[in-house]
């Protein structure tokens, strides 16, 4: 074990800034690049949901 | 052999009935040149231990103007798709547009360069290194354009994107070019990195004219 | 050609890939995190303190990782793009667009937790080191390519043009690495480097691998993620398509 208590490890010997400033923007890109993917998804089908119930809907009005 | 004589004849011949724009590359390398010292100060041991990079970025940047002017008239017209079916091989036209196209926009430049190095204040020596560089350098510039100029064909804020493509690619000639002459002055000879730069510049003499041509086949398509 | 063969060539198609992807997505996540736990306790909680570097130097188990990525992918892309271009199949193709962004992203964050690393020990956020300057030219590349699919209409001839970007990149990128190399050496810049002794170095080499092996499953999991999306809105008009599940009204 490295850290003798959980401020300790916090402060990563003054390092704080330098070392949770990489891992704490690494981490938020980790987060945020499959959540907009997700969203890219999403909207996709919400577009091919409304495409495909309009030809349906124009299929029954014929 | 004929074809690509007679296609470097064609396009030379369409270039000096619009004689503007090999002067437009030539007087932004010279305004640019000369726009450093204004920026930077006169001071000449400053100067010329900034020559050579600012000289090169010039002259990359100068290449880069005309990079567009390869295939975008012929594209727009429909001479390029007759290239393209013609019996001689596309390589071959393409090779002579990119030798025509060094001629007007790179050869000048290694011709005035001198000119500018002594607004530098490099000495004789320095200045000859630095043509020999322009030299190899220039048509390195033209033939890596050729990719991005065919890549780019037709395609919305064509000249933005040829830069993005083409800037990182032009590296490694700008870092030995530059070098040359850094290195010469400094004493320790610009044979190393010349060799490297002719070795560039024949790597490129195979290489990309192949691939300009694939990425004109894809843009007729 | 064996029945094998014929089987695996049958997930060359968008509509076969597509389910295949959905269920190995579950699979590549769990390893991300498996991966990744292991890499993180081993980066925080085993490694020692540096003797110079203190505990700064632990930023290396996320820069190297992400460097040795953004290349890795590059390498990848480059492939994909080029088995679309030879083989002229749409797939091969996806996956290059889907790989690019994450590639790009990779290159972003080695660049930045490179500066992250330089500004404590060598003074300043931005060091013209060799690797350092090769990698910020290969998040160019990355962006050109990102750019030129971007800009031209018609997806085969984005395929195909990014296709030519890629390979040219693959080439050229040695090449970059050495002249910067070149470079660097002359004008004697710093170097991103760490001495250790050789029990601390097993532990690190083990933290950089593990984190490592965590970003490519990660990696992984948003290119087929990302290929999917791609898929369906490249796909839209097949009948595959409007027959799925999440689509069908």
């Amino acid at each position: 074990m490295n850290w003798n208590s959980a401020s300790e490890f916090f402060a990563m010997g003054g390092y704080a800034l330098y070392v949770w400033g990489s891992f704490g923007v690494c981490a938020l890109a980790f987060v945020a690049e499959p959540f907009l993917i997700g969203r890219r998804h999403k909207d996709i089908v919400r577009t091919l949901r409304r495409q495909v119930l309009a030809e349906k809907l124009e299929l029954e009005n014929k | 052999m004929n074809a690509l004589l007679a296609i470097m004849q064609r396009d030379l011949l369409m270039v000096m009935r619009r004689k503007s724009e090999v002067l437009t590359a030539l007087f932004f390398f010279v305004i640019v040149s000369s726009l450093f010292p204004l920026g930077i100060g006169p001071e000449p041991a400053l100067l010329r231990k900034i020559a050579p990079g600012v000289l090169w970025v010039g002259a990359l940047l100068a290449t880069m103007l005309g990079l567009q002017r390869m295939f975008a008239a012929d594209y727009a017209d429909g001479t390029l798709e007759q290239m393209a079916i013609s019996p001689t091989p596309l390589v071959v036209l393409v090779l002579g547009k990119v030798a025509a196209h060094w001629l007007v926009s790179g050869l000048p430049l290694v011709l005035i360069a001198p000119v500018l190095g002594i607004q530098f204040d490099l000495d004789a020596s320095a200045l000859g290194v630095l043509v020999l560089a322009l030299l190899l350098g220039t048509p390195l510039l033209s033939l890596i354009g050729a990719i991005g100029a065919a890549l780019t064909l037709g395609v919305r804020g064509g000249g933005v994107l040829l830069s993005l493509l083409v800037l990182p690619l032009y590296v490694p000639a700008l870092i030995f070019g530059a070098g040359a002459v850094e290195s010469h002055v400094s004493g320790l000879g610009a044979g190393g990195h010349l060799s490297l730069l002719a070795a560039l510049l024949t790597l490129a003499l195979f290489f990309a004219p192949w691939a300009a041509t694939a990425a004109l086949r894809i843009a007729l398509e | 050609m064996s029945n094998r063969l014929m089987n695996w060539f049958k997930f060359a198609s968008p509509a076969t890939f597509y389910p295949l992807a959905g269920k190995l997505i579950p699979l590549f996540w769990v390893l991300t995190v498996l991966f990744g736990a292991a890499g993180l306790w081993l980066s925080f909680f085993v490694a020692p303190t540096d003797a110079t570097q203190g505990e700064g130097y632990r930023i290396i188990f996320i820069h190297v990782p992400t460097s040795w990525m953004s290349m890795f992918i590059y390498l990848i892309m480059a492939g994909w793009a080029a088995m679309g271009l030879s083989l002229n199949a749409r797939l091969s193709s996806m996956m290059a667009q889907a790989l690019a962004p994450t590639g790009a992203l990779m290159a972003f964050l080695s660049l930045w937790t490179g500066a992250f690393w330089g500004k404590p020990m060598w003074g300043t956020w931005w060091v013209w080191d060799a690797r350092l300057t090769s990698e910020l030219i290969l998040f160019f590349l990355y962006l050109g390519f990102m750019s030129l699919q971007a800009s031209i209409d018609d997806p085969r001839r984005a395929d195909k043009a990014g296709a030519i970007v890629a390979l040219v990149g693959v080439v050229n990128v040695p090449i970059i690495y050495f002249s910067v190399k070149w470079w660097n050496t002359l004008h004697q810049g710093a170097s991103v480097s760490i001495n250790k002794s050789p029990s601390m170095a097993m532990t690190m080499l083990w933290g950089m691998l593990l984190m490592a092996l965590c970003l490519w499953m990660y990696s992984i999991v948003m290119a087929l993620t990302r290929v999917r999306a791609i898929i369906l809105e490249r796909e839209s008009h097949t009948e595959w398509v409007k027959q799925l599940s999440e689509v069908k009204p």
